[in-house]
């Protein structure tokens, strides 16, 4: 039984109150007309050069119209830069938020896999899944909740969303069968169904398991878990097109939902790789051996290759094709967050790579901690590129507002996911491969 | 100087096990281990080196990845730096993600293929390469054990008798 040690409930608690607070400011600082927009820029001007792009742009365009045509376009200039600055603070709230969110969702696709596939070494560490996975449940609904104060018009994260640029928008109009508020709720409250009810249904399951004479509830398992796996690839695609794709709604790419998938599925591994190390190290996994570490290592150096592959695909698709309608989504990215773009490869791939191709590594807690930082880091830079170049453009910088939400999340998720640990044997007790998982070795 | 081997049979894998086992405890040296097929752990329980053979492989990637920059550097940025279909041949950075497909398979190709042949190399196979069977049994359902003999024939043999050997040999080498 896993007790939830007071120095970590008050460290995440206190990460929710700092990160709160870094969120408040967030919101209190953001300007509320024209006027206080373009003096945040201006003193922004002093301290780094993030606007350039914007100013020196707006100057070339407004070169080639009447002085009245420049005149409009610098209101409509300025009413752009005014969204991109409001939509700063809801940004940081939704990409952290997605991004805790989908550390619980790619651990219960990891889950789901292990069940379906019988794996022999994983039941020892189904517990600590299932503890991470129970974010799920918090963390999808305040994504919901973004969502729907989004269709509330309260933020211009998703400018389908706004009926007036809708109305002038062809290519909108089009999509509008798809993309409308009401059926963009509704899609997410299915996804979000299926998720959680998998979850809550897997764990019943689970924990009937250990009180249970017979295999009924583990067979039980095995056929929910595969059935959910079907459905998790159509949610989770679907997911990536609504939740994601469509900040930049011109845009449209076919491997997207699989790339998104690749990024929570390496992020979920590490964060059991993480934890794992942590409930080691604090004596709540006596049975847990290096093997099993090496495993979850293994996994955390595939997908980071499988996520730099599907990475490169779309890229290296679009760049070479170099169609205008798609190539702008790069352009932008490579124009304005060009350290992001590229940095996050570099963590997310030839890191991982280089520092988890050696097997006696991978059995190291702290190369495995070391590679996990930066693989999570770079995933959450990875979100943070896929939501921020469509709703702040040019205006993103990584500050208060930003590392205020991460750590509002990470406190809510850690107090989440431990407090869940708490309410079962850390081990299962009637799975039938627990034993081969307590002498797996390899 | 001609030596006398001894060979011990045996007819299971986990006898086998026990056996190395056995025999490294009562410090005797096992010349060698001929199998039908790998027995997990048995080079552990003979001591032997791990092999280098990956560190070897990762050398390989390497110098497969240079070859293929500094190739497709030389043709297509420095030799003669065409305009095809618009492609930028300004520099190599540039026109990366255009030779990230043949880098990959380069560093593949060299990783794969070198260290393959320096397996072979090193355990000594080529195609007419005479067989160094001592029993043809061995490749069937036999395993067998050699220890090389220092005057002390019937102690090893007292030994690998208890040790569930189903027969023993004793060979000039």
């Amino acid at each position: 039984m896993y007790t939830f040690s007071n120095r970590l409930k008050i460290a995440s608690i206190i990460l929710m109150v700092v990160g709160a607070l870094g969120v408040g400011v967030g919101f209190v600082s953001m300007p509320s007309n024209v006027e206080e927009a373009k003096a945040m820029v201006a003193s922004h001007d002093d301290g780094h050069g993030s606007d350039h792009g914007a100013e020196t742009m707006h100057a070339t365009e407004g070169e080639h119209g009447a002085a009245t045509a420049a005149e409009a376009h610098d209101s409509s200039h300025d009413e752009h830069l005014l969204h991109q600055l409001q939509n700063r603070p809801w940004s940081a709230l939704y990409v952290a938020a997605f991004f805790f969110m989908m550390l619980a969702l790619g651990t219960l696709a990891f889950y789901a896999i292990q069940r379906a596939a019988q794996a022999g070494w994983s039941p020892l560490l189904f517990r600590v899944m299932e503890g991470i996975t129970s974010y799920i449940v918090p963390g999808g609904i305040i994504v919901f909740v973004i969502l729907v104060l989004s269709t509330m018009h309260l933020n211009h994260l998703f400018v389908w969303m706004d009926p007036e640029v809708v109305a002038e928008d062809k290519l909108l109009q089009g999509k509008a069968g798809y993309l409308n508020p009401t059926f963009f709720l509704i899609r997410a409250a299915i996804y979000l169904a299926i998720w959680i009810g998998y979850r809550e249904y897997s764990r019943k399951l689970s924990l009937r398991q250990d009180e249970s004479s017979d295999n009924s509830n583990f067979v039980k398992n095995f056929r929910v878990s595969a059935a959910f796996l079907v459905l998790f690839l159509i949610s989770e695609s679907m997911m990536s097109w609504d939740w994601i794709m469509s900040v930049d709604p011109h845009w449209f790419s076919t491997l997207f939902g699989w790339y998104v998938f690749a990024s929570m599925f390496v992020s979920g591994i590490t964060v059991i790789a993480l934890v794992t190390i942590y409930l080691k190290s604090r004596g709540f996994l006596p049975e847990v051996n290096n093997s099993h570490l090496h495993d979850l290592a293994k996994f955390m150096f595939g997908i980071s290759i499988f996520w730099t592959y599907l990475w490169f695909s779309q890229f290296m698709l679009i760049w070479y094709s170099n169609i205008p309608e798609e190539v702008t989504y790069f352009v932008t990215r490579i124009a304005d967050y060009k350290l992001a773009f590229f940095g996050m490869v570099a963590m997310n791939f030839l890191f991982p790579v280089l520092i988890l191709m050696n097997s006696d590594f991978k059995r190291m807690n702290w190369f495995i901690v070391m590679a996990g930082v930066v693989i999570l880091c770079g995933h959450y830079i990875d979100i943070f590129n896929m939501i921020m170049p469509s709703t702040v453009g040019d205006q993103w910088y990584i500050g208060i507002p930003e590392i205020g939400a991460v750590l509002l999340f990470a406190g809510l998720f850690i107090f989440w996911i431990f407090r869940a640990m708490t309410k079962a044997a850390m081990q299962p007790k009637r799975n039938p491969f627990i034993e081969e998982s307590k002498h797996f070795h390899y | 100087m001609s030596s006398k081997v001894i060979h011990a049979f045996y007819n299971d894998d986990d006898v086998l096990m026990h056996a190395v086992k056995k025999v490294k405890a009562a410090k005797f040296h096992i010349e060698e281990v001929y199998c039908p097929f790998p027995v997990h752990g048995l080079d552990k329980a003979m001591g032997l080196a791990p092999t280098r053979l990956a560190i070897m492989s990762f050398m390989y990637g390497c110098i497969g990845l240079a070859v293929a920059i500094t190739m497709m550097n030389y043709m297509m940025i420095q030799d003669w730096p065409q305009d095809i279909g618009g492609k930028p041949s300004f520099s190599y950075l540039e026109n990366m993600p255009a030779f990230v497909p043949i880098m990959f398979e380069l560093t593949v190709f060299f990783a794969a293929h070198l260290m393959v042949i320096t397996f072979y190399m090193r355990s000594k196979l080529w195609p007419f390469k005479e067989a160094e069977n001592p029993d043809v049994r061995t490749t069937d359902d036999h395993f067998l054990m050699e220890i090389e003999i220092h005057d002390n024939e019937a102690e090893l043999k007292e030994l690998l008798l208890s040790t569930g050997a189903v027969e023993i040999n004793i060979t000039e080498k």
